[in-house]
């Protein structure tokens, strides 16, 4: 597949790995940000083939994994509503609330409908006037730029019966709130390729001067990771914290102006509970006052009580680096895909379950 | 009979309730749409039951068919539930001979779609060299069905130098897959409402009972095991024969034989393709010393062209299927759990 086959090429790969290989001389801990890299390294067998000395620890960047129980619980509230279309990506299904998830109100008779975009939830508003949807609007700065524009459609298109759940996390908060975390052994980030696409790359400057930490932008393919990971590796050898670009086919400095236009219409940067985490001050976007008709927490006047998290689970030891998947004494026998504690064991890029569906060969080996 | 075949005039446009009542409709509908298409000496007998002598080893089957939508590129609910029971029994080394055919209707079922379906039962009902010998008939309220399930029963029997079985594989046999994976089950998702993408991939969906029982004829016991990847697709049987046999199931990602365009709507739709569903294709683990003449047997055959070795059967990592990624990592295959959902970026 062309454009795809390129980032995958095994001599490439291979060139890389020699080279990491060769330079690296001290242990350093890497942590790459999003799911996606952390699926395609563990997916690939990357982990396999890196130096002993080099550690990847795995990053907050799973929009399924980050979104809090409560906000979950209200997607569960809503989706029970019998004059209530709950339209959500495949993935938040899953997911386990206080009680229930989607895929339970799905299976009892709700209608919770999957879609692959927001847009598609406008033509379900449509083609049912007599019933008010909602949409899952899940994501980091990534997906807020379609979840965005459907509102802005929906306003323009003069429909009523449609509203959007914001669960929008941000990216630059989070890694500051781990970074700056005594406990964090982290030497370098793999910046998430996506989320740049859309922001750009300006506010990460700050992050890695701040921090003294290097910074790559990086894609998902092997190929990218494997440079992702030997540029900063790079870096840290020769001492030094810049902001570098390895996913350059996408990400521009100043990112993609006229979907960040998008967001800005919409959105308005708000306070997030992170599941795992807890409170992250400005680390997420609310549907701002001009649009607030199609906030279905006002809409519906959701104000359920804050829910606890599941104190088994060890999500945000996890997402922070802290631990590792297979470091958690629950992994494999009490939490499992089909009975998850946390929502990493379920997202397509939550952390656990990429260790549950393609374990490294040599975590074979009982720890 | 072809499937421009006529249809036969009909009491109605559609099937009502009374066509599964068991009176006058319900005997009109299987006089025309059932015993005139299927007719055979068998089926002729009216009986409540067929009645027939078999001899040798028989294997026997059941399988129900709910798939949605019922016509899709490359085939229907019809011949998919001719060939689908065809080749399990094919995978147990048996050639088909006769299957029982229930139908359970909605209300409000077309005609000329179930005329299509009859259409094409007969036709993979040729191919496959059966016969249809019983069925049943039944008709449910509107909204208590989809359209049409389909429930297909086959007896075989097994052929005498067929010995398949796990318990027959052994460290160092071959794995092979008989052609593109994933293909049936990218095309069904791309009619899939609010996926809706366009392809020219087509359903794999057909017999394999002749090529299986021609691959038996030639190879015998060195054929140990067999199994179609339907639902769940490649890596649910590794993982499957891996758990019965405790051996360890090593495959080169490399060596994989997927289609292009289906490679790409799995990308677009973060699904992966070892557990994708597939119709029309078939898993063999055959003895090492065979299995290039197996595999070029295999590619002989229409339904095998793109046959592949895939991997090895070894004694390391016992019960555990091992994958070799396209840049050489090593991990393992899981087995699938739940339905593979949508990724969100």
């Amino acid at each position: 597949m062309k454009y795809l086959s390129e980032y995958r090429d095994p001599e490439l790969a291979e060139e890389f790995i020699k080279e990491i290989h060769r330079i690296t001389t001290k242990p350093w801990t890497l942590m790459e940000i999003c799911g996606g890299q952390t699926h395609s390294l563990v997916k690939n067998g990357i982990l396999e083939m890196l130096p002993d000395k080099i550690t990847m620890v795995h990053g907050p960047g799973c929009p399924v994994c980050v979104t809090s129980v409560s906000v979950i619980d209200e997607a569960v509230y809503l989706a029970q509503q019998p004059n209530i279309i709950l339209c959500s990506f495949g993935d938040m299904l899953r997911v386990p609330g206080s009680n229930k998830n989607l895929l339970e109100i799905k299976a009892a008779g709700g209608d919770v409908r999957i879609l692959y975009s927001p847009l598609e939830a406008l033509t379900i508003a449509k083609e049912n006037p007599d019933k008010e949807i909602v949409f899952f609007a899940v994501g980091f700065e990534t997906t807020a730029p379609a979840n965005a524009l459907s509102v802005v459609q929906a306003s323009k298109m003069g429909i009523t019966n449609y509203s959007i759940l914001a669960s929008h996390v941000l990216v630059p908060p989070a890694m500051e709130a781990i970074i700056s975390d005594t406990e964090n052994k982290i030497d370098a980030f793999l910046a998430a390729g996506h989320v740049c696409t859309i922001m750009g790359m300006e506010e990460y400057y700050p992050v890695a001067e701040k921090y003294k930490t290097p910074l790559v932008v990086t894609g998902f393919e092997p190929v990218d990771l494997l440079q992702g990971i030997l540029m900063a590796v790079h870096q840290l050898e020769k001492g030094e914290y810049k902001v570098e670009n390895q996913y350059a086919r996408y990400v521009h400095r100043e990112g993609n102006k006229m979907a960040q236009e998008t967001i800005h219409q919409v959105f308005t940067v708000s306070d997030r509970i992170w599941r795992g985490i807890g409170l992250i001050p400005q680390s997420g976007y609310e549907v701002n006052e001009a649009y607030k008709n199609y906030n279905a927490r006002l809409k519906f006047k959701l104000d359920l009580p804050v829910a606890e998290e599941n104190a088994a689970c060890i999500s945000g030891d996890i997402m922070k680096g802290l631990k590792k998947p297979r470091q958690c004494p629950n992994f494999g026998n009490i939490c499992k895909p089909e009975h998850p504690l946390g929502a990493p064991m379920v997202s397509s890029e939550g952390a656990c379950a990429a260790y549950y569906h393609y374990a490294p060969v040599k975590e074979l080996v009982p720890l | 009979m072809q499937l421009s075949c006529p249809m036969p005039k009909f009491d109605f446009d559609v099937i009502t309730l009374g066509h599964g009542s068991g009176g006058l409709l319900t005997h009109r509908l299987l006089q025309t749409g059932v015993f005139d298409v299927f007719k055979n000496d068998l089926l002729d007998q009216q009986h409540d039951g067929a009645s027939f002598e078999l001899h040798g080893q028989v294997a026997f089957s059941t399988d129900s068919y709910v798939i949605s939508p019922i016509f899709f590129p490359g085939g229907n609910i019809g011949d998919l539930a001719v060939n689908g029971t065809v080749n399990d029994l094919a995978m147990c080394g048996a050639e088909a001979k006769y299957l029982s055919l229930a139908f359970i209707i909605e209300e409000g079922f077309t005609m000329e779609e179930f005329w299509k379906v009859l259409v094409s039962i007969k036709e993979a009902a040729n191919k496959a060299n059966i016969k249809i010998v019983t069925g049943d008939t039944k008709v449910v309220e509107k909204g208590k069905g989809d359209k049409i399930f389909i429930n297909t029963s086959g007896i075989g029997i097994i052929h005498p130098k067929a010995k398949i079985h796990h318990n027959n594989i052994e460290a160092g046999d071959s794995i092979i897959v008989s052609g593109n994976i994933a293909t049936h089950g990218i095309a069904i998702m791309s009619l899939r409402k609010g996926l809706e993408f366009e392809t020219s991939i087509e359903s794999d969906t057909t017999n394999l009972n002749h090529t299986i029982i021609d691959l038996i004829e030639k190879f015998g016991n060195n054929i140990k095991f067999l199994r179609d990847p339907t639902r769940g697709g490649v890596a649910s049987v590794l993982n499957e024969i891996a758990e019965l046999t405790q051996l360890g199931f090593a495959i080169d990602q490399k060596l994989i034989p997927v289609d292009e365009q289906v490679d790409g709507a799995c990308e677009m739709l973060g699904l992966d393709p070892l557990y994708v569903a597939n119709e029309g294709l078939f898993m063999a683990v055959v003895k090492n010393d065979i299995a290039n003449d197996f595999l070029s047997a295999l590619q002989q055959q229409p339904c095998g062209t793109n046959a592949a070795i895939i991997g090895t059967v070894t004694s390391d990592h016992p019960g555990k299927v091992i994958l070799k990624s396209r840049i050489g990592g090593k991990r393992v295959v899981n087995y699938l759990t739940g339905e593979q959902l949508p990724r969100i970026c």
